[in-house]
């Protein structure tokens, strides 16, 4: 099963190799890690999501809270939270696709960001499972480029 | 002041007393300030992996940190065995390591190495100074980690100009660090409940390991055995913890354990764990592990915890506080029954081995040994079967006495930690029990301890090969001797003696380092040499000569349940 692991570390270098460090050396299987700022400059926060059992996910959160740099560990699987991913998908567009690329964006609330003879750039946001519906529906328009930027998510309340 | 004085102030802050280094160009700073500091001795080694397994030897017989020095490039990676072997036996050590000025950092500079980089997996926690005003807060931080909740080795690396650019020297009162803070004391509702199950145990046993060493429970470790009745077996770092001869003592358990240690285990209902980790050289293959029993588990390190085996009742704390807490809320629970058993075990199967009068037998050197220094002498190994005899046979009196490479298995670290040890307590006999294999791994440290006046004793259970591997292939590989003969000799035990070229001569060696060195190859002669041994203030080489098929048993073959021994069953 998935986990969604939110990690608050100090913001010191080498922490992150420190964290993407311990799941290679335990081939832990990691599905995103994302790193950014927080309201409190010193600190970061780091979304993983990770696929193990119960006892491989233990462990996981038992190993990170043992790196010295890592302030608190909250697992938001068993808990409500909110999560949201941004994709960003260029599809071959001729005219006569555009339309209904443009359809389908919009049902998804995505927005063009980037538009050429042939080529349409979408962006995203929203939870992974929406991210992934839409990507299936781009499909049969054939994507040629694709980037995610991995989960992030807060616990709600 | 300058960087490498505020090293060495912020150093004597702690307290330290040796450091076990090896100079080079980015230390030449730092090593001039040391050669003012007269409190502060610096033990010049023969290698880099020499002076890490010194500072190993000095922390695990003192109690104290051990601190080790060594250049950047080649000097520092030369560190990593010696870090990678304290890291895995939670042992703690600072090791500072010099780096190329900051301007050269990731250049390729000459003699860089990413030591932060490299050893980040095998460091509890480690350090890049990047500016002298952090570099006492550093230490102080880097000795607080290293020393408390479950110790291990830190790493501070310090660029070259760092040592030489000025800040106001301040060293901390206190380490604070907001994100660490390792629990101590044991949830008394934990504590309570563990007290009830063991209660009403029927079967139980404690399964008690280096955490009780580190964390200095033995005496509350008696208490709690004496009171309850309930015996103890240990691991090979857990030796000491319990005297061998204490009746309640059931010796070491696993690969090569008591066979009435792993009968216990595996009949046992209930298991206490004492700062142990479940490894994989003690509970052979996991699904066969104690298949009846709860499980117990006091550890400093929640990490341990339900990692290879599902634990009933976690206990995270410091096994000192906690036995002492648990052993105030336990009754003698009613286990005659089962410990009659046990003694009928422990009579069935004690440890033996074949006597000889021709051949000398390893065990035999051991037990005379433990016999003539009366089982208190500081024993240093190294590893392979001489290490598995010292665990069996030597009857380890007292705590931090058993100096081995458990969870690394580090060939070559006997020697060194030896002569750490002599170092932090320079009035006790401390010998090496040595192969011949592993003895040459870390030789050059002889000149370390002639030199400095540090007699340690060295025992080499001479077998002309890579003896415990030799023993995997006799039995598993249908003696197919890959690669593990290190002298021709003659497997006639009569001749044998005789005609075995000895590469090196261990004696002549001895004499090169000007240590002194004996050979010995009449059982007859084993108690004199041992004597005499002992008696000389001096290193000195005693070797004997084994015979080279000489197996350690009992075994359990890799991946075999407990239960499944070969060799030692009456
Ligand atoms: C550094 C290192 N290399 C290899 C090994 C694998 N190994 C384990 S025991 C052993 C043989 C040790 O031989 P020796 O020191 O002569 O001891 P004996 O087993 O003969 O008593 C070897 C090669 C190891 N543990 N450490």
């Amino acid at each position: 099963m998935y986990h969604t692991i939110s990690v608050l570390v100090e913001n010191h270098f080498g922490v992150l190799t420190s964290i993407s460090g311990l799941f290679a050396s335990r081939a832990y299987n990691i599905q995103s890690l994302t790193v950014g700022p927080t309201e409190d400059k010193t600190v970061s926060r780091m979304t993983i999501v990770v696929e193990g059992d119960d006892k491989i996910i233990d462990q996981v959160k038992k190993q990170l809270n043992k790196l010295i740099d890592t302030l608190k560990v909250i697992d938001l699987t068993n808990e409500e939270y909110v999560d949201r991913e941004i994709a960003l998908i260029k599809v071959e567009a001729g005219v006569n696709e555009r339309s209904e690329i443009f359809q389908v964006t919009d049902v998804f609330r995505g927005n063009v960001v980037d538009i050429s003879h042939s080529i349409m750039t979408i962006e995203v946001t929203g939870t992974t499972k929406k991210i992934n519906a839409f990507i299936d529906l781009l499909k049969p328009f054939k994507i040629k480029e694709m980037v995610r930027t991995g989960r992030i998510a807060l616990g709600r309340g | 002041m300058k960087g490498a004085n505020i090293l060495i102030e912020s150093l004597r802050k702690e307290g330290v007393k040796h450091i076990f280094g090896y100079p080079g160009g980015v230390l030449i700073p730092t090593f001039d300030v040391l050669y003012d500091t007269k409190d502060i001795e610096l033990i010049l080694t023969r290698h880099e992996q020499g002076a890490a397994h010194a500072a190993d030897g000095y922390a695990r017989a003192s109690g104290k940190v051990g601190v080790c020095i060594a250049t950047s490039g080649p000097g520092a990676t030369n560190l990593i065995t010696g870090i990678a072997t304290a890291y895995m036996d939670s042992i703690p050590i600072v090791f500072i390591t010099g780096q190329v000025p900051t301007s050269l950092i990731g250049n390729d500079a000459f003699q860089e190495a990413d030591i932060v980089g490299i050893t980040r997996p095998i460091t509890k926690h480690n350090y890049l100074v990047k500016d002298v005003k952090d570099l006492a807060r550093i230490i102080k931080e880097a000795f607080h980690i290293a020393s408390t909740g479950r110790p291990g080795p830190v790493l501070i690396d310090i660029p070259k100009d760092v040592t030489t650019s000025e800040a106001e020297f301040v060293y901390p009162e206190k380490a604070e660090i907001r994100s660490y803070n390792p629990t101590t004391e044991g949830n008394p509702k934990q504590i309570k409940k563990a007290a009830e199950m063991i209660n009403a145990a029927k079967r139980p046993v404690i399964y008690a390991g280096g955490g009780v060493i580190i964390s200095e429970a033995n005496e509350e470790l008696k208490k709690f055995t004496e009171k309850t009745g309930i015996q103890v077996t240990m691991t090979l770092l857990g030796l000491g913890a319990l005297k061998s001869d204490h009746p309640l003592s059931l010796g070491m358990l696993g690969m090569h354990g008591t066979v009435y240690a792993n009968k216990a285990i595996s009949g046992s209902d209930l298991i206490i764990s004492i700062g142990a980790r479940f490894d994989d050289r003690v509970t052979g293959k996991l699904d066969e592990f104690a298949p009846h029993a709860k499980i117990i588990h006091i550890d400093i390190d929640p990490t341990s915890v339900s990692k290879n085996v599902g634990v009933d009742i976690p206990i995270v704390g410091d096994a000192k506080n906690v036995l002492k807490l648990l052993t105030a809320q336990i009754k003698k629970p009613s286990i005659d029954d089962w410990n009659k058993k046990i003694e009928t075990w422990k009579k069935e199967s004690p440890l033996s081995y074949e006597k000889d009068s021709k051949t000398i037998k390893p065990q035999f050197v051991i037990e005379k040994l433990s016999e003539l220094t009366n089982g208190e002498a500081i024993i240093a190994t190294e590893v392979g079967q001489h290490q598995m005899w010292a665990a069996q046979f030597y009857n380890f009196k007292n705590p931090r006495t058993m100096l081995t490479s458990g969870g690394l298995g580090t060939m070559g670290y006997g020697l060194p930690a030896a002569l750490g040890a002599k170092f932090a307590l320079p009035d006790k006999l401390v010998v090496d029990i040595a192969g011949d294999g592993s003895i040459q791994m870390n030789i050059q440290e002889l000149a370390t301890a002639v030199m400095n006046k540090k007699p340690v004793k060295i025992i080499i259970l001479n077998n002309g090969c890579l003896g415990m591997v030799r023993q995997w292939q006799e039995l598993f590989y249908d003696k197919r001797y890959a690669s593990t003969i290190l002298s021709n000799f003659d497997t006639d035990p009569v001749t044998a003696k005789n005609d075995m070229d000895y590469i090196p001569d261990f004696v002549k060696l001895a004499e090169a380092y000007g240590a002194y060195g004996r050979r010995v190859t009449d059982p007859a002669e084993v108690e004199d040499a041992l004597k005499d041994m002992i008696k000389r203030d001096e290193t000195c080489i005693m070797e004997f000569i084994i015979s080279p098929e000489e197996n350690v048993f009992p075994m359990v073959p890799a991946g075999a349940g407990l239960t499944q021994m070969i060799g030692g069953m009456a």
